[in-house]
């Protein structure tokens, strides 16, 4: 195989190694029943954070673990306004994505354009020299490492686990969950929290490895909050698709560099957003067949083709935990 | 009895969130070392200090009055139109369209002016179209519609800039090329605020108060946007409404634009849209989405933007302090309303 | 087990739901709790399973004082409670559905489950599988889950909220042998209902609630009048039937399919003439909802042909339907039918035509004033809707209604109302009949099918019977053909 195209595929599955982070966060804490929309402002605020404390102190493992914590805050502050004061959790996360933004922004000033410690690589022995496999796989950092943990890991804790079915429950039918004896807001804190921790990750992943460094607004990492939380949908709630999704981004991403060359009138903005109409339109194809007018129109349509048509709407089709976004109250 | 006694429990939550927002970002402002009375003093300084100061206040509050606006009808109808700064972007780009377009004609100025606000308004709405469009046709959450198109704005406006439309010689951020004087909105004697830009803005807002207080139309958009699907059996057409809501929305935030272009930059610049479409949705969401206190807010958060203006260089602070310190209110606000409910529910 | 409950009081603000309420229920036998919508039976077992606390009395569990937190709690001391709409979860499998919640390691073991449940359906003759998705299974299918998962977890005392309703006679019949065969070998079942027949034929003792009080304790032989005396206060006398059917068609439907990704409902042809009533029968999801949609133009057929008089209106959109003088009112009050956070005063004006641009607040207010007095709803032109009862939004619902109307389609009409509010809709929904109205109406309680309707047609599975004439059946008869005899 090229080694170019092999390269290729190791980085990729690298660049989207944070946004597997955040997707699969936003997932856990969607699963729950509660919206996070902070994610884009949290990613960058830990961004920036996990930065300025790895170029302070020279340790990479403590900007990491600012990254989460501070997710994990961000996201306690969501899960304190909508599960405890029941307000809007689409309004409180949308404020603090803007905060958070303009905090990382404000307090990151100082620390613009320092060149600062990076992720060490840590090829596995033995693997890492599999030709082709060891490559893709097994010359990566820790977090990436870590990354296709956290896929099998969420996957399997979500539908194979006791507590990962409670998890489905709470988001489903959190009334049945709290007479099955789930403390249901409890639950939704946890999750909420763990979920931002690992939202609070992708950060640092990115200020510390994949875009290293923190340069301000022109960073490149507006944005990527919003389209994890579209991965979430696009997924299904469900963290292997989701997964899939920021690989299938993070394709679009290397794509967009790989062909910069070639389209030199083109500005380099420009390619980078191509990723974003084609996420509506994934998110077209997930949810058309929920659209009434469909049904209108399928209604009028022969039966054979009224089936098929169906039948693969269906397919496409996602559904959120039913009660996502409600607020959950024992009557 | 009891409606006077829990506006006055309201008004004292209220001052509690603007003080607890006020203690965070001077806990911020310590964190990043700097002396927050010291940031307070230049920000109030910097924005009411001179007539000067105050006027362009007013330059920053007509556009940012024209989202809230807009985005009035889009909330009141329970949408998210988070692609509100795309369509300010577009209404921009429209309206640079037009006045490149008309620019060398014999049109007199003032048409052609006129022609550039209708082209803006005409951006705007294309632009809320797209959402309204996946939104309604597609079951794609305006938020992420928005979201995309706010980027492909941003994206068009770049390559617009560095492409088609690029200074004579190599194109650069700062911009087109600037339309001759005569195509300037006309401001008040040594001021930069037009008086033509402050008409607009505030018939706007008494329009969308007009609209939403009292008529029907306003009621209907009301019920759509507290129960879409009973609203429906009662007969209201839905989809109708949302389409009104989405295109009003993109009229106004379109005139923001062309009120950018026309009266503030005068050119095509790559952040056109300065972020008052999502600093709109922080006025609106600060005042519980009801128009009245739209002007006075707005005008507050467009101090607060130009006051920090001169922090990069007094103070060497970052100007997005503003940011920090808008998105504390809204967010402390938010909090002290459901603290208010909790205690008011537990009595 | 023995189950006392000692003086219960519990407020709900100025509501006192239980006043002073002892009751003392042994083991091995069937307790029914007799009393109308709203008399406080569901607050007491609510209280029992532990989903509110008491604000005084005690509860004695064999004897001994138990504090009941939470209904997880309960079901740790042994009280398990199958709600009136089963709390489980319809999008996921039935043997996740008895594995949440049931202690154990991490990884939940399956196998076990299964085998679990495999015993119990075999006691009791159920016959449900485990890999199937619960919102595949019928109401009277998720009850017998429901009765296992409790059973499975340990409960001695099984509490039934109105189980029978919505359920087919066959499923009636076994849930009846299951709760006697519990009962003999020494469960405690406590059976809620406002059903006279099915507590006289059922349960060994009955206590009656009113108004929050324990108003009687009796034991068989019953006399029915006694009940309904101890339940209503006084002789109620069911009123008289009255039929307003002029034989004038009105409405027709020709041929109709109707298609759902789960239902199919397959030529469909009926005549619905002025002032005539039309029931709809059948458990929960046998398509009776897609067929009151599809006759208020909400979901379109994919065949057929829908009239009105000589007016097609296959195909047409909602509002056109709105226009010829068709309605919908939905079950759901609050999600479908009126808009919360908006008041009464704002649902009047946009019930009515538009009239200009700008809303006449004067006349909003005289017209607001006007139906609240004509529907006598209990709340201010300012109140928001949220914020009244059940019972007088289902009378502000009514009074949206615009005049005059050719066919009225209501689902479950009178759902959780008390029987005052129901005999009060229903005189002002036949007074409608008498100006030449249509209705069409399901519910889940086939003697208010009975009682109101003209003819009345079941609905099983998707298929439709042929109209049946109301003085031709019976109640036993409408409880079989729901359940499926004769499809």
């Amino acid at each position: 195989m090229d080694t170019a195209l092999v390269i290729g595929i190791a980085g990729i599955l690298a660049s989207a190694a944070p946004i597997v982070f955040a997707a699969i966060g936003e997932t856990i804490i969607e699963r729950s029943g509660v919206i996070n929309l902070s994610v884009n402002g949290a990613i960058l605020l830990t961004a920036m954070a996990g930065f300025a404390v790895a170029v302070t102190t020279g340790n990479v493992v403590l900007g990491l673990l600012v990254g989460a914590v501070i997710g994990a805050l961000v996201a306690l502050i969501v899960a304190f306004a909508s599960i405890t004061l029941k307000q809007s959790q689409v309004a409180v996360g949308f404020v603090l994505a803007l905060l958070c933004r303009d905090l990382a922004y404000f307090l990151g000033n100082p620390y613009m354009g320092l060149s600062g410690p990076r992720l060490p690589h840590l090829p596995i022995p033995g693997l890492a020299y599999i030709p082709i496999l060891g490559t893709v796989f097994f010359q990566h950092d820790l977090m990436t490492y870590l990354s296709f943990v956290l896929i099998v890991l969420a996957y399997v804790y979500i539908f194979r686990t006791r507590p990962g079915l409670m998890l489905q429950g709470i988001g489903e039918r959190p009334a049945a969950a709290y007479v099955r004896g789930a403390n249901v807001n409890l639950l939704r804190y946890i999750y909420t929290i763990v979920g931002g921790a690992l939202i609070g990750l992708a950060g640092p992943m990115y200020s510390l490895s994949v875009k290293a460094g923190w340069k301000g607004t022109i960073s490149g990492l507006d944005g990527i909050g919003w389209i994890a939380l579209a991965l979430t949908i696009f997924g299904g709630w469900n963290p292997l698709r989701a997964a899939l999704g920021a690989y299938f981004f993070a394709f679009l991403q290397w794509l967009g560099l790989v062909l910069q060359p070639s389209l030199p009138n083109v500005p380099s903005q420009v390619l980078q957003v191509a990723p974003f109409p084609l996420m509506i339109l994934t998110l077209l194809l997930v949810n058309v067949g929920n659209a009434e007018w469909v049904d209108r129109t399928l209604a009028g349509l022969p039966e054979q083709m009224r089936h098929a048509i169906a039948r693969v709407l269906r397919a496409m089709r996602t559904s959120p935990p039913a009660a996502l976004g409600v607020p959950f109250e024992k009557e | 009895m009891v409606k006077a006694s829990s506006r006055w429990t309201n008004l004292a939550f209220q001052l509690l969130a603007i003080a607890l927002a006020l203690v965070f970002t001077s806990l911020v402002m310590v964190l990043a070392k700097a002396d927050p009375l010291e940031a307070y003093r230049n920000i109030v300084v910097g924005s009411v200090g001179s007539i000067n100061k105050f006027s362009d206040v007013l330059v920053a509050w007509v556009p940012l009055l024209l989202a809230t606006s807009g985005l009035l009808v889009t909330y009141t109808a329970g949408l998210w139109n988070i692609g509100v700064e795309g369509q300010i972007t577009l209404g921009a780009i429209f309206t640079t369209w037009a006045l490149r377009v008309l620019q060398d004609s014999s049109l007199p100025a003032g048409l052609i002016i006129a022609i550039g606000f209708l082209s803006g308004a005409l951006g705007g709405m294309l632009w809320a179209s797209v959402v309204a469009f996946l939104k309604i046709y597609g079951g794609v959450n305006e938020i992420f519609g928005g979201l995309g198109m706010n980027f492909v704005a941003t994206a068009l406006t770049i390559w617009l800039i560095f492409g088609p439309w690029k200074r004579p010689g190599i194109g650069s951020m700062s911009g087109t090329e600037p339309f001759k004087e005569a195509l300037w909105l006309p401001t008040f004697t040594g001021l930069r605020i037009s008086p033509w830009s402050l008409i607009v803005g505030i018939v706007g807002i008494v329009i969308i108060y007009l609209l939403l207080q009292g008529t029907y139309f306003g009621l209907k958009l009301k019920a759509v946007g507290r129960n879409r699907r009973a609203a429906f059996l009662l007969g209201i057409p839905t989809t109708q409404y949302m389409w009104a809501a989405f295109l009003l929305c993109g009229l106004f935030a379109g005139l923001a634009g062309a009120v950018q272009v026309l009266g503030v930059y005068h050119r095509l610049i790559p952040s056109i849209s300065s972020g008052y479409g999502f600093l709109g949705m922080l006025v609106a969401m600060l005042i519980n989405y009801q128009p009245t206190w739209a002007a006075p807010v707005a005008l507050f958060f467009a101090a607060l933007n130009i006051g920090s203006i001169q922090l990069p260089i007094v103070m060497k602070l970052d100007s997005t302090l503003s940011g920090v310190l808008q998105g504390a209110l809204v967010l402390a606000v938010l909090l002290m309303d459901g603290v208010r409910q909790r205690i008011l529910r537990r009595r | 087990m023995n189950v006392e409950l000692i003086n219960i009081h519990k407020w709900f603000g100025p509501v006192h739901a239980n006043d002073g309420i002892t009751l003392h229920i042994p083991s091995g036998v069937i307790q029914g709790l007799l009393g109308e919508n709203g008399a406080g039976k569901s607050t007491l077992m609510k209280i029992l399973s532990g989903f509110y606390q008491a604000d005084e009395g005690e509860i004695r569990l064999d004897g001994k004082p138990v504090k009941i937190e939470s209904p997880a709690d309960a079901i740790r001391h042994g009280v398990g409670m199958l709600h009136q709409d089963p709390l489980d979860f319809p999008p996921m499998r039935v043997v996740d559905n008895l594995l949440i919640g049931h202690r154990g390691g991490l990884f939940p073991n399956r196998a076990e489950a299964i085998r679990a449940m495999q015993d119990l359906q075999a006691r009791f003759g159920f016959n449900i599988d485990p890999y199937a998705y619960v919102d595949t299974l019928t109401v009277g299918e998720r009850q017998q889950l429901e009765i296992m998962r409790l059973l499975w977890l340990g409960a001695r005392v099984l509490i039934l909220d109105e189980p029978t309703t919505g359920i087919s006679a066959n499923q009636k019949e076994k849930l009846f042998a299951t709760l006697r065969a519990l009962a003999e070998q020494g469960m405690t079942v406590i059976f809620v209902s406002h059903k006279l027949e099915e507590v006289e034929e059922l349960c060994h003792r009955v206590a009656v609630l009113r108004q929050g009080k324990l108003v009687g304790e009796l034991e068989p032989p019953y006399r029915t009048e006694e009940l309904v005396k101890l339940m209503f206060g006084k002789v109620v006398v069911p009123e008289d039937k009255t039929h307003f059917d002029s034989k004038e068609p009105l409405f027709r439907l020709e041929n109709i399919s109707i298609e759902d990704y789960r239902l199919q409902i397959r030529d469909v042809s009926l005549t619905v003439h002025r002032g005539e009533v039309i029931g709809l029968a059948g458990m929960e999801g046998s398509g009776q909802r897609q067929f009151l949609q599809a006759c208020a133009g909400i979901i379109r057929p994919v065949a057929g042909e829908i009239l009105l008089d000589s007016k097609r209106l296959t195909g047409r959109p909602y509002r056109e339907f709105l226009e010829a003088g068709i309605t919908y009112v939905p079950a759901a009050r609050l999600e479908e039918g009126l808009i919360p956070g908006l008041t009464l005063t704002e649902h009047f004006v946009l019930a009515e035509p538009q009239e200009g641009f700008v809303v006449n607040r004067q006349k909003a207010a005289a017209l607001t004033t006007q139906r609240i007095a004509d529907f006598s709803i209990k709340g201010m032109p300012t109140s928001t809707v949220e914020s009244l009862s059940g019972g007088n939004q289902q009378r502000a619902l009514l009074a949206m209604l615009r005049q005059p109307l050719n066919l009225l389609l209501l689902e479950h009409p009178t759902r959780g109302l008390d029987i005052e509010s129901t005999i009060w809709i229903w005189g002002k929904l036949k007074e409608r009949c008498r100006q030449g109205t249509a209705i069409i109406f399901t519910s889940a309680d086939l003697e208010e099918i009975l009682h109101y309707s003209d003819r009345i047609l079941v609905f099983f599975g998707g298929k439709v019977s042929q109209p049946i004439e109301a003085t031709k059946t019976s109640v036993e008869e409408l409880g079989q053909l729901i359940g499926g005899k004769g499809f």
